[in-house]
């Protein structure tokens, strides 16, 4: 029995691990390293109604234990997507999470719908991304604003949806419960903290941007405890992200309170890291006489 | 894009000029596939991002590559302080596209500074058949002219200040060249500004050209789409990625920035 398999909203992963959206493209590069078939699942880049560009470079900065990216949502458009990119994926024995957002309301409408014909697992609506303008974090930052999306979303599609959040708000838990009363299945967090450097030999900000989102170990307490107070606050089911490099943090992450877990900056170090971390649980599950991983979810006993 | 992961042996390690260092890195598999204009993306113990540096020469019989950077940041001094027979983290060979060496058989070579060790992989190509045109800010700063000197080449060093070689840029020598004899090609690496005059030459006299850009990167394999650079494909201004677009261009392709 595969000890580490787990039902997130409704779907089946034969392991709690998934690369984050933005950092592992459509899978296809790191197939040089590992079969994806590996993963619990994958969740892909960050897809629109129509082809974005993204922002203009520089668009990463290394920080102390992390880094700050800009891209700007830069991909090649839904209909490429589901054309292009998804008919192999759905080969690779691995549940595939589609990451989408919209520059408009409207807009969310047009690819959920898109996304629900199709042989996605499960769609991953983000209302937190800090680099664009137009829509992403404009909706996620208020209660309002992302049960507006999520109302809109689940009403576009029957595949389960989990909404993910933005950090940069002052109560999450207040969030995830107003995505949850709009029917999501589940959420996803942390997304980047909004974050800035500046070269003080130019007095220029080092991205393009000017701002960006923050990731890597440094956020990494920052999305434990957001983890642990939508867990706490909510009854569907959490993805927690935010800074995971090694198993330890996931297993850290799943005591907080999520059910899977995703990892992405620790990719640019070590393209390994998501198997190292499956294989650090599965010691992990042996060496505990766990029957399911899933039983450390929530495990924290707050003093 | 074939590349793996791993840790290789270091096997030499110079410092060739001031913070710039030499090093020899002992990897059979990866020295079998690598290309010309390829790059290798660094583990730098203690820091998120890799370092990506351009592969300077290849030794396919020896197993090993070379490659020279200078240490800019805290992350390329944590690079610098590796020691000969100590290991390196390495993703490699990257770069979808490195130099195309089948444009003709005259080609004129020009790096500019820390641009410059890129091209020894081209120069050792072409032999005879190349000129090589470096340059430098001054004398302290000048490597590689034995190297170039040694695949046969005739080679031509500038500095900005007249400390080595002739006084001027690398693009003035270049204008001389191109009158003097005209090549097939120009392969360049170096600052942009250095790059876009040497496109204009190339275009002005009707001849060949390949760059190869840099930009901050991130995962060096094509999925993070950090290190955009401004090209045009088919027509239409488009986001190409330097890791895995790149980072060599033909020169028609690339947009400059004012």
């Amino acid at each position: 029995m595969n000890k580490l398999a787990v039902n997130f909203a409704g779907v089946d992963f034969k392991n709690p691990v998934i690369p984050a959206s933005g950092t592992f493209g459509y899978g296809k590069e790191y197939e040089e390293f590992y079969p994806l078939s590996r993963l619990g699942g994958i969740s892909v880049k960050g897809t629109t109604e129509k082809l974005r560009t993204g922002n203009l470079p520089p668009r990463i900065a290394e920080t102390p234990s992390g880094m700050l990216n800009s891209v700007g949502l830069q991909n090649p458009g839904i209909d490429h997507f589901i054309a292009h990119e998804l008919p192999y994926l759905k080969t690779k024995d691995t549940v595939i999470i589609a990451n989408m957002a919209g520059s408009t309301a409207e807009g969310y409408r047009e690819v959920a719908e898109k996304l629900d014909s199709t042989d996605v697992d499960m769609i991953e609506v983000n209302i937190s991304c800090p680099n664009v303008k137009a829509g992403g974090a404009a909706f996620g930052v208020s209660c309002e604003g992302a049960a507006s999306i999520t109302k809109i979303v689940r009403a576009a599609t029957k595949k389960p949806i989990t909404i993910k959040l933005s950090p940069n708000v002052t109560n999450i838990a207040d969030i995830a419960k107003a995505v949850e009363a709009e029917g999501a299945d589940a959420v996803s967090l942390i997304n980047t903290l909004l974050g800035m450097r500046i070269d003080i030999k130019t007095k220029r900000p080092v991205l393009h941007n000017n701002v960006g989102g923050l990731s890597g170990p440094a956020v990494f307490p920052v999305a434990v405890r957001m983890v642990w107070q939508v867990a706490n606050a909510v009854k569907i089911p959490v993805c927690g992200m935010g800074g995971i490099s090694t198993w330890e943090d996931a297993v850290e992450m799943m005591m907080a309170g999520a059910s899977t877990v995703q990892v992405g900056a620790a990719v640019f170090s070590d393209p390994l890291a998501p198997v190292k971390i499956i294989e650090g649980l599965e010691k992990y599950v042996a060496d505990n006489h766990l029957n399911s991983i899933s039983d450390i979810v929530g495990a924290v006993k707050p003093w | 894009m074939k590349y793996t992961q791993g840790s290789y042996p270091v096997i030499s390690k110079t410092a060739i000029a001031k913070e710039i260092y030499d090093m020899t890195i002992l990897c059979p598999d990866v020295a079998a596939i690598a290309q010309p204009g390829q790059f290798v993306n660094i583990k730098a113990e203690g820091f998120m991002l890799r370092r990506p540096i351009s592969i300077c020469s290849i030794n396919k019989e020896k197993g090993t590559l070379r490659i020279i950077f200078e240490v800019r940041g805290n992350g390329t001094k944590e690079l610098s302080q590796i020691p000969e027979g100590g290991l390196i983290d390495i993703i490699a060979p990257l770069g979808g596209r490195g130099f195309d060496l089948d444009l003709g058989k005259k080609a004129v070579i020009v790096g500019g500074g820390i641009g410059n060790p890129p091209m020894l992989a081209v120069a050792e190509h072409f032999g005879g058949n190349a000129r090589v045109i470096s340059g430098f800010r001054n004398a302290a700063a000048v490597i590689l002219q034995k190297d170039f000197a040694d695949t046969g080449a005739k080679t031509i060093l500038c500095t900005d200040d007249g400390s080595a070689g002739r006084k001027g840029f690398v693009t003035d020598a270049l204008k001389e060249a191109v009158a003097a004899e005209k090549p097939d090609v120009i392969y360049a690496c170096g600052p942009g500004v250095m790059l876009r005059r040497i496109v204009e030459i190339a275009k002005e006299n009707g001849i060949k050209c390949q760059v190869s850009l840099e930009e901050r990167m991130g995962c060096g394999i094509g999925a993070c789409l950090v290190c955009a650079c401004r090209t045009i494909r088919d027509g239409e201004e488009y986001y190409a990625h330097v890791c895995k677009d790149g980072p060599v261009f033909n020169a028609e392709e690339v947009i400059f920035d004012e």
